[in-house]
């Protein structure tokens, strides 16, 4: 099941660009969902993303994590500030973007392959092309599959497979298309321990391979420091961002790594701010 | 015999031995009480009906079928239409809605004057009949698959850039799918109803006429030959929608293991 890491060679050319200009910039942005009641639920929130970052955000429950992914993604217009994607400001939905939530959404009418490729279906180029290129776009779904353990499950139906094997078809399809941004909003919180610890690998190595940019939000502290490059703490309603903590910890970290004192140190901190930021 | 394979069988004989001990409780009642026979004929006498009146009653209930199945196919495809235009606007929903409403709250024998006064006597008034009963279930079916797409659904499809068209494509007809099937099956016997009644008022044709005919001669066991011959034909079109329904959507009968 495990992705062999260590062979892993990281893109130098994107490795540069990470220090240039953020991929992603929000600037004080602020969200009331009813105008008229003037309560917010974010209130000046500034964040910048690297290209090829990974960046998890956590926070006391209802905080507005997700009002967050929203934002970013253009589903919802922030009540003011700005937000910047590939230096244009969004507007509407931008295109292209990989979503995976803690529900794994897939389709129950079509076969777990036929869920990995229907981003194929939608996003340019691969729309254009796929009826030319429709062996390829199999081939690049089934590789897909078989990159998160899927190999043998393309035919069956998502009903048919586990929780923990649904989430990973889900992983494949929001990264199926190649999309500079992929949005996770939760995608392990339904799942057992075992297989939550096992995913995080699994999301590891793909962004090892791949490298693109990546904004988690979490409940798991230790899923957030094991994943992301930086965490971002918020504080309950109005969320304002309280803390941001680089992860230095080497990669490809381990589920044996999260136990390190380094690790756990690092988890503390964040749990301390939360504490904090809940009373 | 495998367990699983004797209760299967067990099941699917549950609706004959029922049928079967219903007419049997029937014929007793008929044979042991004194009501007359005139009013309330026993089985064995409405299988002579059959016997005697074969043929007129399979030319009459072709017709009915076919009046039927007009009706009902002009139901499918108006409510399918109409159905996703309510489901995907809401707009058009808040407009159309209370209407439709309305419009299913009028009972259809009172629209058949007006049919017939439109349309004279025959097939027409009673395949609008039909058409008129077997439309709405088939509507608010469809509608109520789309308009129940998972927001998580949607936000994805958005995200990847989908218009509004794809998603309807990709996402809200084949969710509605198991919805309309399963509207299919109450809209096809709603048709049946629908010729039916307007064939007892205005048809020279179809198992209504028959039943009128029979029962201004008092021949109550053909009248209740029609009944059975209605009930049969409702009875296998339910189940060819059934049929449909499995094949088409499938994956909507995972929890039953179909």
């Amino acid at each position: 099941m495990n992705l062999r890491l260590g062979s892993v060679q990281q893109p130098v050319k994107r490795e540069l660009q990470a220090d240039a200009r953020p991929f992603i910039n929000l600037n004080s942005v602020t969200l009331a969902y009813d105008s008229d009641d003037g309560i917010l639920t974010l209130d000046g929130v500034s964040m910048a993303i690297g290209r090829g970052e990974f960046v998890a955000v956590v926070g006391p429950s209802g905080c507005g994590k997700s009002t967050l992914m929203k934002l970013v993604t253009g589903l919802l217009p922030p009540t003011s500030g700005d937000i910047t994607v590939d230096d244009k400001i969004v507007h509407g939905p931008i295109k292209g973007v990989g979503m995976a939530f803690q529900n794994a959404t897939l389709m129950p009418w079509r076969t777990t392959l036929k869920n990995v490729l229907l981003p194929l279906e939608i996003v340019q180029p691969f729309k254009r092309e796929r009826r030319k290129k429709r062996a390829a776009h199999h081939a690049r779904a089934q590789a897909m599959l078989e990159a998160v353990g899927l190999g043998a499950f393309g035919a069956k139906f998502p009903w048919q497979l586990s929780g923990g094997m649904q989430q990973r078809a889900n992983l494949c399809r929001a990264l199926v298309h190649e999309p500079e941004l992929l949005m996770l909003d939760e995608p392990f919180a339904a799942l057992d321990a075992f297989t939550r610890e096992e995913l995080w690998g699994v999301m590891q190595g793909l962004w090892l391979q791949r490298r693109f940019s990546a904004i988690l939000v979490t409940h798991d502290l230790r899923e957030a420091v094991y994943l992301a490059d930086r965490v971002f703490v918020m504080s309950k309603k109005p969320a304002r961002i309280i803390l941001e903590r680089k992860i230095p910890l080497p990669r490809p970290r381990t589920v044996e790594g999260s136990f390190a004192p380094e690790f756990v140190d690092i988890v503390h901190e964040l749990r301390g701010k939360i504490g904090e930021a809940r009373t | 015999m495998k367990p699983s394979v004797r209760t299967r069988l067990y099941r699917q004989s549950m609706p004959w031995l029922l049928t079967a001990v219903l007419l049997l409780c029937w014929q007793i009642v008929s044979a042991t009480s004194d009501i007359s026979h005139a009013i309330f004929p026993s089985p064995a006498e409405v299988l002579g009906a059959f016997d005697r009146y074969g043929s007129a009653i399979a030319d009459h209930a072709f017709h009915t079928v076919v009046t039927s199945l007009i009706g009902f196919f002009l139901a499918l495809a108006a409510g399918i239409v109409i159905g996703l235009a309510i489901g995907a606007s809401p707009f058009i929903y808040s407009g159309v809605y209370p209407l439709l409403v309305a419009f299913n709250a009028i009972p259809k024998v009172a629209l058949l004057p007006l049919f017939v006064l439109w349309c004279g006597i025959g097939v027409l008034p009673a395949v609008l009949t039909a058409f008129s009963l077997a439309f709405f279930p088939i509507v608010v079916n469809v509608a109520t698959g789309l308009a129940t797409i998972e927001p998580e659904m949607e936000d994805v499809m958005r995200a990847l850039g989908a218009r509004r068209d794809e998603i309807l494509i990709k996402v809200g007809i084949p969710r509605s799918l198991p919805y309309l099937f399963a509207a299919l099956k109450v809209a096809i016997t709603l048709a049946f109803v629908g010729s039916v009644i307007s064939e007892t008022v205005a048809s020279n044709e179809g198992i209504g006429v028959l039943m009128m005919a029979a029962s201004s001669r008092f021949d109550v066991a053909l009248v209740f030959a029609g009944l059975i011959v209605i009930a049969a034909l409702a009875v296998a079109a339910y189940g060819v929608c059934g049929l449909v329904e499995r094949r088409m959507a499938h994956w909507a009968f995972r929890a039953r293991g179909g």
